[in-house]
């Protein structure tokens, strides 16, 4: 089915978050949809499946226009969407979802689970899915629930297939799986629209590259385009993919991690016997593919979670910091840059000047006796502010309203500027602006070079290139193994799948 | 910086949206429309205007007329007994209904300061008639049953209020830290334990009974010594308790607004991850802050304990526990707000009686009351009555307030 928008507008407030946007997408072509976040992606997938409504503009799938009231209508036409947290009952067998919301029914409105299995069965078969319907989606590795995704928008005859972000909870294996997938279901005639914001992905999969930045369609470009071309269409300015990284000069331990177990927030074992060290002036990276205990272990070492068994230590500076408060491990020389800002990093609703006070609002220089010195504090987030090149109105201004970049920037310029010797940096570029990315890229080697140890977690196969000295892959919760900063993609990729170096 | 400021033209618009948008303006519409559902409750209970229904259509500027007259009869007698009586002989007379609003806000807005206190911090705190009868009942014993010079006695008394309640809410905190006890069921709960505790300790002289309570659940007035002294003379009841408030109402809002610990206690209440992730003790903070909430609630029970001239009883609480609730939701849990609704609250108890000469029932205010709450808590419902802008994502205000008020650091 050939999908095609036109001049789509719309507006929050007096923000536009969509500026008269075009877009064709012809039957059996997987267009990509390139863009930073914020730049309009997703507003605009929300107004094709009917979340939003318009305020200018025309939806046509096959030349005609099309109104849609709500996702139902749009699942009616044939729109399918695979959001990037899924929309799975995790105690519900694959038939069970599938069947969700439309489920068939024998006489007397019983459910006939069967020709739901037999769907799921005949989709899964028809495209090389192999999926057990009968399987309980918790049970099944991420990538096979993005499947069961797909198959619930195609047992929904969908035409037109939105996939937003469809890579960033998957493992370098199950991402070629899935562009696989993807082929396929393009040949046999759906369109799909491919949201995204890593490039090479992009490269590897598009029949057509669409980007937007700030609202707009800012060009299109053919799969051949290299990786530079469009990441200056994204930003909209040269930008440095690579940092320049000087050869690290490792001095002495600081953090010393020994054979430790932490339970997950199900009582499950996370974190599996892990051991390692890192020592001033060097990066470990932490790569694995979400989920794998690394959420954890970063915990663990802050004090957040405590460690499973007795057997284990966290050493930090020869320093034991069993039974120690995450005020004392922080107070000992520990900066952290927490996985989920919004959740764990910031106060939304506080000030940038508020959220720059956040774990300092026991002593100087934000605290004067009980009271908060407010003339000292303003000065001081009136410096972070233009040294971090946090863009906002004002130090007034609450967190929740920046953009996740300068939000990442406000974590950033709270834990760089106090003493610390082990920085632990966890997904730092997560949903932030390319721009930034290099900024934050830059700071955090900055650190390292001035001679801090940085334990640096990250999913981003690109991220722990760029940084690491040495890198940690581990998966299901134990280390699989260790290899140097150079290392090859495909050696790590396999890692990341469990496969010992 | 400040140059470029300067130079940034200030967005009156957006600045005019974020006020429309926000809460104060939310508030006061709240508080119109309760005022109105009250209007609309007076004139279909009123005689004379179901009558003249009968003749709509014959005279409908009858009927009209009917509806006028008992709204303005009703909120004109609510003004004349809770700010100023102009039919009064005296002008001490005619002031008396105001000084009679402040006397019985003052209790209110302490409280509702408290149960604001918890709001901030996440917490529901509904043990407000606990916490204060508990306050009720270390006053009433420091006040009865010692006897210590003048001025000290009424200081320790007053202290043993706040700390009598603060121990409750305390102990509320250490139950949710330790075992996440939801704090709304054992506040509860304790309101039952406390209330008939109470009672007993009423019932035995031994304990808290008076010597002429004959049977009756009532202890000994509080000595002269303890007692809240009239701020005006005989002639009006305003008490000490009224000043006390408006202390509390100042350490409330340097608590929250300029202290360290208020800005940690807001940060749990905000986000109790951020908070935990950056070294703040959210269990202990937990205990901390319903150990304040009802510490500002002790003062309200101290209040009631040391301005009753014949002795407390299960019903000196008047319900001020649970009223806070409402000045602390109409407040929005600030002191400037807590100070305005408590007097509100005041207000509403004070001119009841006249309400009822006028031959209205004064539970009118009560629905008033429960209206505004009721539009407080449902912004979208306000929001589409009045056709306020949705709420803003610009900061054209705090760009302006910036500007204004800027301390520092430019």
């Amino acid at each position: 089915m050939k999908l095609e928008l036109k001049g789509i507008t719309k507006r929050f407030g007096t923000l536009v978050a969509n500026d008269s946007i075009d877009l064709v997408v012809e039957a059996g072509q997987i267009h990509s949809l390139l863009g930073e976040n914020g730049a309009g992606k997703s507003t605009l997938m929300n107004v094709l499946y009917g979340l939003y409504k318009a305020d200018e503009g025309q939806i046509l799938l096959d030349d005609k226009v099309v109104n849609f009231a709500g996702p139902g209508d749009a699942m009616a036409a044939g729109i399918g969407m695979v959001h990037q947290h899924f929309m799975l009952i995790p105690v519900f067998t694959v038939a069970e979802n599938v069947a969700l919301g439309h489920e068939p029914t024998k006489a007397l409105g019983t459910l006939d689970l069967d020709a739901a299995r037999k769907l799921v069965r005949e989709i899964s078969e028809r495209f090389g899915f192999k999926v057990d319907p009968d399987a309980l989606v918790e049970d099944l590795p991420v990538g096979v629930q993005q499947r069961v995704e797909i198959i619930k928008s195609l047992a929904r005859d969908a035409k037109v297939l939105v996939l937003d972000e469809p890579t960033a909870v998957l493992t370098p294996q199950e991402t070629d799986e899935l562009m696989e997938i993807m082929r396929g279901l393009a040949k046999s005639g759906t369109s799909i629209v491919f949201i995204t914001h890593k490039l090479r992905e992009v490269r590897a999969v598009a029949d057509k590259i669409t980007v937007i930045r700030q609202g707009r369609v800012v060009g299109e470009a053919a799969p051949t385009a290299s990786a530079a071309e469009l990441a200056s269409m994204m930003v909209g300015r040269e930008v440095g993919l690579t940092v320049q990284k000087t050869v690290a000069q490792p001095g002495d331990v600081v953090l010393k991690v020994q054979d430790i177990s932490v339970l997950d927030d199900r009582d499950q074992k996370a974190v599996d016997s892990v051991s390692f060290e890192v020592r001033a002036g060097e990066i470990l990276a932490i790569a694995g593919v979400q989920g794998n205990g690394q959420t954890e272990l970063a915990e663990a070492i802050l004090g957040l979670r405590p460690l499973h068994t007795d057997k284990g230590s966290i050493e930090i500076s020869g320093k034991s910091v069993h039974g120690k408060s995450v005020r004392e491990v922080l107070e000992s020389g520990v900066g952290y840059v927490p996985e989920d800002r919004k959740k764990d990093g910031l106060i939304s609703e506080f000030t940038i000047a508020e959220n720059l006070m956040l774990n300092g609002s026991f002593g100087k220089p934000f605290a004067k006796g009980m009271g908060i010195d407010f003339l000292n504090r303003n000065k001081i987030a009136d410096q972070r502010i233009k040294e971090f090149d946090v863009r906002t109105p004002s130090a007034q201004t609450s967190a929740g309203k920046l953009s996740g970049g300068n939000q990442q920037k406000v974590v950033l310029a709270r834990e760089l500027s106090r003493e610390v010797n082990l920085l632990v940096v966890a997904q730092p570029t997560r949903g932030v602006d390319v721009g930034s990315v290099e900024f934050i890229h830059e700071r955090i080697l900055e650190e390292r070079n001035n001679g801090k140890a940085v334990v640096l977690i990250s999913t981003e196969l690109d991220e722990v290139l760029a940084l690491a000295d040495r890198i940690a892959v581990m998966y299901r919760g134990q280390i699989v193994g260790f290899v140097d900063g150079g290392a090859d993609r495909a050696k790590l990729g396999q890692m990341m799948a469990g496969v010992a170096a | 910086m400040s140059k470029k400021k300067v130079q940034d033209p200030i967005d009156w618009n957006s600045a005019l949206k974020e006020v429309l948008s926000g809460g104060a303006t939310r508030t006061l519409l709240s508080v119109f429309l309760g005022f109105a559902v009250g209007a609309v409750f007076m004139i279909i209970s009123n005689k004379e205007f179901l009558q003249s229904i009968g003749f709509f259509f014959s005279n409908p500027l009858a009927t009209f007329g009917a509806a006028v007259d008992v709204v303005v009869s009703g909120y004109g007698a609510l003004i004349k007994g809770s700010v100023f009586n102009a039919s009064a002989a005296s002008f001490e007379s005619s002031i008396r209904p105001l000084t009679e609003t402040l006397r019985l806000a003052g209790p209110l807005i302490a409280a509702g300061l408290g149960i604001g206190l918890g709001f901030r911090v996440g917490l529901f705190n509904i043990g407000g008639t606990g916490q204060m009868i508990s306050g009720i009942i270390w006053a009433t014993f420091v006040a009865t049953r010692m006897e210590l010079p003048p001025v000290i006695h009424m200081v320790v008394a007053i202290i043993a209020a706040i700390v009598g309640a603060s121990i409750v809410g305390a102990f509320v905190g250490f139950l949710k830290a330790k075992t996440g006890a939801n704090e709304v069921i054992t506040t509860i709960m304790l309101n039952y334990v406390i209330v008939n505790f109470f009672s007993f300790l009423l019932l035995d002289q031994n304990l808290l009974q008076g010597e002429k309570a004959a049977g009756n659940s009532k202890a000994d007035p509080a000595f002269e010594t303890a007692r809240l002294p009239l701020l005006f003379g005989e002639s009006f009841s305003l008490h000490l308790g009224f000043v006390l408030a408006l202390v509390a109402v100042v350490i409330y809002w340097w608590l929250m607004e300029r202290s360290t610990i208020g800005f940690r206690l807001r940060a749990v209440g905000y986000n109790p991850s951020a908070a935990r992730t950056a070294g703040i003790k959210v269990e202990r903070t937990y205990i901390l802050a319903l150990g304040l909430s009802a510490a500002f609630v002790g003062v309200a029970g101290a209040n009631q304990a040391l301005s009753a001239t014949g002795g407390v009883s299960p019903s000196s609480h008047s319900g001020i526990g649970f009223d806070a609730i409402t000045v602390a939701l109409l407040g929005g849990s600030s002191a400037p707000g807590v100070l305005l609704a408590g007097l509100l609250l005041g207000a509403f108890r004070a001119g009841g009686a006249s309400i009822q000469a006028a031959g209205i029932s004064p539970d009118v205010l009560g629905i008033v009351q429960a209206a505004i709450v009721l539009f407080i808590a449902a912004p979208p419902l306000i929001r589409a009555i009045f056709r306020l802008p949705p709420p803003q994502t610009t900061s054209a205000l705090s760009a302006l307030r910036d500007k204004l008020f800027s301390r520092g650091g430019k």
